[in-house]
């Protein structure tokens, strides 16, 4: 009675998965052969039938995306890959490129074949050495192969690490050789993207879940998942589980249900809180186990599947601290272009590292939220909008937390008992 | 040619308000139109919008949808049926400017007692408008080294900044000189230069002026003044043709700053950094302020006024005379010199050009020129200009910014014929035609050009002979609009006041019979001198020969031009009457010094390159200084010989009565290219022009102006550069008889034939230690 469905991850533990041998072994480079032979159009009607829709966090239809790109426009059109997975718990990407890069490359020559362009990038944080190596080695294998390099060209750019440049445009700056920062929309990347050509900005996982929907069709995908979340995806799992992880599963799973699947939250603690799909996703707490994990379930109940980054705290964790922790990657990460964010995280890291002190008084705490109010749907990408999700959820489900802070004039908690140090997990 | 450009309006509805607007208006300008003020940073409307410092959110819905969030109004467009809340009407509005506001000031200091900006900054006034009162932030503030130098001109201190990205945005934008840049990220992001390439720009102080904030402070101005202790004046820039308009700000009768002006037919809102910062000269230490007359030993002594007046006149009365005038005179100035000359001295012996010049642009002038009407709007409808004898950048920047702009928009194509690739013309991605100094001529016979198409053509065409004829054939056959650009601010309005020897006032030629009577009858004299008068070089020669014995001279400097030595000689010895600001090789030679007054203390008007007037009002009140008209007026009384022009007032009344000349002009006869020299090996061709930042006389005294301005070179073609064994930086020495500058080499593009050095910067005044500047043969070898 497995919930699980392995798609992408069908073949990780496959000792040799990241090889172009283990992956034409197990199919691999069939679909681009069949997709090549479609009508560009054909192809992209594909993807649009499917209904699969972007892994990246937003959630939108990527054969929809595909189609806005103009054709018979006598411009080069790009493809661009998303790959600088920085947000704090998410981590499916560079699993899933460092198990199979080979999906990636594939999936990309379907949708350059598809969007009528002959470059793809891939852009990836530079931090990830590790799995920037084996992409290199898969690119270079499939060129070799011949799957890359017969009018496709599909090219590696290595970030320099930073958080701002997974927003789609900070990351054409960037890949254009500019510091990231975003770009005002409109124009979008769809008509005037990376060296202001009409490009197709998908994540990771949106793409290497092409070739599987070329394969097996439209019905096949449609069949997993739910009403309007199709398919199957990643749920990253870390945190205070017993096994922590990637799980593939139809869109639509519980945390209940993966838990189960795990392990469960690790021995002797119970469920405190959770983020959906990462840092700048509300929080949910033990209330929220049984809220479908799909783009409108997750939505209803006040949050967003974002990353399907599951970070699990237990009853050990201080709400405070891990927030004040969050808030202090944001500041740190805040590009700086736009007021909001860049002085209202300089801001909001002050207010939490007093709260956790226990200095302050309750006002503090509705300065707080104005704050944030002022920071939410007034910055100039999302990043600043990101940054107030955990405070405002957090207070909104743990005041009582922040306030016994300020009344015991220190954090009640003993941080030594969250930490996940060897031999705390046994 | 006029054309009717079809504008589609779109009406939207702001505050409650139905206000219709060109498509493509920003929400936040179409608000302006109906006197609604949404507070902005950022936004500027000659810059394309950023969208970065958020303080301008309004709600806007369109047919109906509203818009999730509040939107940046000053990087949205609008759309028909667009309904736009700003603070006004719109709570949330209110409250997400006011809350911009508050994280605007978190990290900025509360120093405006001691800044700059304090009393006319843009954050202080609109926290005022739209912030409150008290700061709910108690934390820490982040704080910076204060100041740093973004060049020697230009200071920042980094904890005042907001990060609005105008300074780097019009250094990209509109200079295209993206030497400052945002560093770093977060709160730590600031405005920083490239460590190995200076904030060199010749525009860098508008970067100052448009600063919202007190980041941005001109060295030259820093705690030098409060702004409300400051009397501003609107006024013309005296330092090139392009005619910026100014604002002069003054505190007791001192010139603190000046500032670009807003036309937005001619400068926009920009200036250069001359123009900007090089006002000294007004109160040098040595500046002339009491009349001097040269005693029986031959002693320059003071005088009185009556005295040093009596003296010019009895000078002028007992010989025959002649005017130089150079070009920094106003229209009202020069036409005092030209009615002084055709009145008090019965001469045409009159010529503005004081620098290299010959015949063949004289005629030029009156035939193609004077009276003349191309503009910069031409420049922004043109399929193409082309650039002839002329480097923008260099030599009248606002044209520059104007090509920069057209290019940046719309690929305006530019083609340069020139000697010498220039950091302009490649900013532009202008084509490069490159000749040899003195065959600029060869190279228009393959230039097709269009009734769109523009020329410009600088004031070094005059030393290439045959190529003003060669301009003027190729703007006849093509139907191009043709601009001269002189310089100096004068020369145009010194042209159309007749102040040279083939025209009169109005573009009137001397040679027509009707002309002389239309000018006589308006100067109510029987008749005026029919003859051509001399040019400059001729005037100078004539003295020398004993033909000429007196001579009136006004802001000339006899080292622009090349025979210095004959300008001196004739200077020592004949009677001359002086009318200058500061003691200079004329003053020093002259039997009678009249101190005049400088622009900023008197009151005029300049006709810039297009003919446009450009007219100011006396910046400082109490001065003593009389204009150069004033004191020609007070000669000619003296002679018995009256000119009638007491005020500038009445010079411009007097002006405008005469209006232009409706009859045939004067047609120029086509001058033949000068066969090209030949060379031996050791030999090249010199060819300079002048940088906008020099050893000018009206730079004198600003020491950061001079820091910024270009590295002094010698530039050889990669070929000589082999031949003479000679790497980038390497001392080449330029010679001639007269004498030599030895200036680090610089290998770039050039003609092989060719040696170019700047006219008359530090280490290369080329005219003073070469006797040459242009077209001659010179040694080059390494040194």
């Amino acid at each position: 009675m497995t919930k699980l469905a392995p798609v992408l991850s069908a073949h990780w533990d496959e000792k040799d998965s990241f090889t172009i041998d283990a992956y034409t072994r197990n199919g691999g480079y069939k679909a681009s052969k069949k997709a090549l032979a479609m009508d560009p159009d054909a192809v992209i009607q594909l993807v649009k039938d499917s209904g699969l829709r972007g892994r990246g966090g937003a959630g939108f239809p990527t054969g929809m995306k595909w189609g806005f790109i103009p054709q018979g426009d006598n411009k080069d059109h790009y493809l661009v890959v998303n790959a600088d997975e920085s947000e704090p718990g998410t981590c499916k990407d560079m699993p899933l490129l460092l198990a199979n890069p080979h999906v990636l490359v594939e999936g990309c020559i379907i949708a350059c074949h598809a969007i009528r362009a002959k470059y793809a990038f891939i852009y990836i944080r530079g931090e990830v050495t590790h799995v920037v190596r084996r992409l290199n080695q898969a690119i270079e294998d499939a060129y070799k192969a011949g799957h890359l390099g017969n009018g496709i060209e599909l090219v590696l750019h290595v970030g320099a690490g930073a958080y701002i440049c997974g927003e789609e445009t900070a990351l054409l700056d960037s890949l254009e050789g500019f510091r990231g920062q975003p770009r005002l929309r409109p124009p979008f990347p769809a008509i005037a993207g990376l060296y202001a050509r009409p490009t197709v900005v998908n994540n990771v996982e949106s793409i290497s879940s092409v070739p599987a929907i070329i394969n097996n069709g439209a019905e096949w995908y449609q069949s997993m998942g739910t009403e309007k979340s199709k398919g199957t995806t990643l749920y990253s799992l870390s945190g205070h589980v017993k096994n922590p992880g990637q799980f593939e599963a139809p869109l639509g799973i519980t945390l209940r249900e993966i838990l189960e699947l795990s392990g469960g939250i690790r021995a002797g603690h119970t469920l405190k809180f959770w983020t959906p799909g990462g840092s700048s996703t509300p929080l949910f707490t033990s209330d929220h186990l049984d809220v479908p994990l799909d783009y409108e379930g997750v939505s209803a109940a006040g949050s967003m599947l974002g990353t399907k980054a599951l970070q699990i705290f237990d009853e050990t964790t201080c709400v405070v601290r891990a927030v004040l922790r969050w808030t202090e990657f944001y500041k740190h990460e805040s590009c700086g272009k736009c007021t909001p964010c860049r002085e209202g995280t300089w801001w909001l890291v002050q207010i939490l590292r007093d709260l956790e002190a226990g200095k302050g008084t309750e006002a503090d705490l509705a300065k707080l939220l104005d704050l944030c109010d002022n920071i939410m749907g007034r910055s100039f990408c999302a990043l600043g909008d990101g940054a107030t999700s955990p405070i405002t959820s957090s207070i909104k489900y743990f005041r009582d937390e922040y306030i016994a802070h300020l009344t015991n004039g220190a954090c009640p908690f003993d941080p030594a008992a969250s930490t996940l140090f060897e031999g705390a997990n046994k | 040619m006029t054309t009717t450009e079809v504008v589609d309006m779109i009406s939207v509805v702001i505050d409650g308000f139905e206000v219709s607007v060109p498509k493509g208006t920003l929400v936040i300008r179409a608000a302006e139109k109906l006197g609604i003020q949404i507070p902005r940073f950022c936004d500027h409307p000659l810059l394309d919008p950023v969208g970065a410092c958020r303080q301008c959110l309004v709600d806007i819905e369109i047919n109906g949808r509203a818009f999730p969030k509040p939107q940046a109004s000053c990087t949205i467009p609008v759309e028909p049926g667009m309904i736009v809340k700003t603070q006004l009407t719109s709570a949330v509005a209110e409250k997400a400017q006011r809350g911009v506001m508050e994280l605007l000031l978190v990290n900025h200091p509360l120093d405006c007692p001691v800044c700059d900006k304090g009393g006319e900054c843009p954050l202080q006034n609109q926290a005022m408008s739209t912030g409150q009162g008290e700061t709910r932030f108690e934390g820490t503030k982040r704080t910076f080294q204060k100041p740093i130098n973004i060049s020697s001109q230009v200071l920042l201190d980094r904890e005042r900044c907001v990060l609005c990205a105008r300074c780097t945005r019009f250094s990209a934008q509109i200079a295209s000189d993206p030497f400052i840049t945002l560093n770093e990220r977060g709160a730590l992001q600031q405005v920083g230069i490239y460590e190995k390439q200076p904030f060199e720009s010749y525009f860098s102080g508008n970067a100052v002026q448009i600063c919202p904030v007190g980041a941005l402070t001109g060295a030259s101005y820093r705690f030098r003044a409060r702004p409300f202790d400051l009397v501003s004046t609107p006024s013309a820039c005296e330092h090139c043709a392009s005619g910026c308009d100014m604002r002069t700000d003054v505190r007791r009768g001192k010139t603190l700053r000046r500032l670009a002006g807003d036309d937005a037919s001619v400068n926009e809102e920009w200036n250069c950094d001359k123009g900007r910062w090089a006002f000294k000269y007004v109160t040098a230490l040595d500046r002339l302020s009491t009349p001097k007359i040269r005693n029986s030993d031959g002693i320059l002594v003071e005088a009185s006024w009556p005295e040093a007046l009596a003296a010019a006149a009895a000078g002028l009365s007992a010989n025959k005379s002649a005017v130089l005038v150079g070009g920094r005179a106003t229209y009202e100035d020069a036409y005092g010199y030209s009615k002084f000359a055709r009145i008090a001295l019965g001469t045409n012996d009159i010529d503005f050009r004081a620098r290299l010049s010959s015949d063949e642009e004289r005629e030029f002038l009156a035939a193609h020129v004077v009276g003349s009407t191309t503009t910069y709007r031409d420049i922004d409808g043109a399929d193409q200009v082309l650039l002839v004898a002329f480097e923008p950048e260099e030599e009248s920047p606002i044209v520059f910014l104007r090509l920069n702009k057209q290019f940046r928009k719309r690929a305006l194509k530019v083609t340069a014929i020139a000697t010498k690739l220039s950091i302009g013309v490649e900013k532009l991605k202008g084509e490069f035609v490159k000749v040899a100094p003195g065959a600029e001529a060869s190279a228009l016979s393959s230039q097709s050009l269009t009734n769109k198409s523009v020329i410009l053509v600088g004031e070094r065409a005059a030393e290439s002979a045959g190529l003003l004829s060669a301009v003027a054939a190729l703007a006849q056959s093509s139907g191009a609009k043709l601009a001269w650009i002189p310089r100096r601010a004068g020369e145009r309005g010194a042209l159309e006041a007749g102040a040279i020897g083939n025209l009169l006032p109005g573009g009137r030629p001397v040679s027509d019979a009707a002309a002389r009577v239309d000018i006589a009858t308006a100067w109510s004299t029987q008749s005026l001198p029919s003859e051509n008068g001399k040019s400059a070089s001729e005037i100078i020669a004539a003295v020398n020969s004993g033909s000429i014995g007196a001579l009136v001279i006004g802001g000339v400097d006899p080292l622009d031009n090349s025979d210095s030595a004959q300008t001196l000689a004739a200077l020592d010895k004949a009677f001359v009457v002086s009318l200058e600001i500061a003691p200079s090789a004329v003053t020093e030679r002259a039997n009678v010094i009249l101190p005049v007054a400088a622009v900023t203390e008197k009151s005029g008007s300049f006709l810039n390159w297009e003919g446009r007037p450009r007219t100011f009002d006396s910046a400082v009140a109490d001065t003593h200084n009389r204009s150069d008209l004033r004191i020609l007026s007070m000669i000619a009384d003296e002679m018995g010989r009256s000119i009638s022009l007491a005020t500038v007032t009445a010079a411009a009344k007097e002006i405008a009565s005469l209006g232009r000349w409706d009859g045939a002009k004067i047609s120029l006869n086509k001058v033949s290219v000068a066969t090209a020299p030949s060379l031996s090996s050791d030999q090249a061709i010199i060819t300079s022009w002048r940088r906008l930042l020099d050893l000018g006389t009206l730079q004198q005294g600003e020491e950061n102006l001079a820091a910024t301005s270009r590295q002094t070179v010698a530039v050889i073609s990669p070929k000589r550069a082999d031949a003479l064994g000679v790497k980038d930086g390497d001392r080449l020495t330029i010679s001639t008889e007269l004498g030599s500058v030895t200036l680090p080499a610089l290998v770039e593009e050039i003609h092989d034939d060719a040696v170019w050095a700047p006219r008359n910067s530090r280490g290369s005044q080329l005219l003073s230690q070469l006797g040459v500047a242009h077209g001659a043969v010179v040694k080059v070898a390494k040194a």
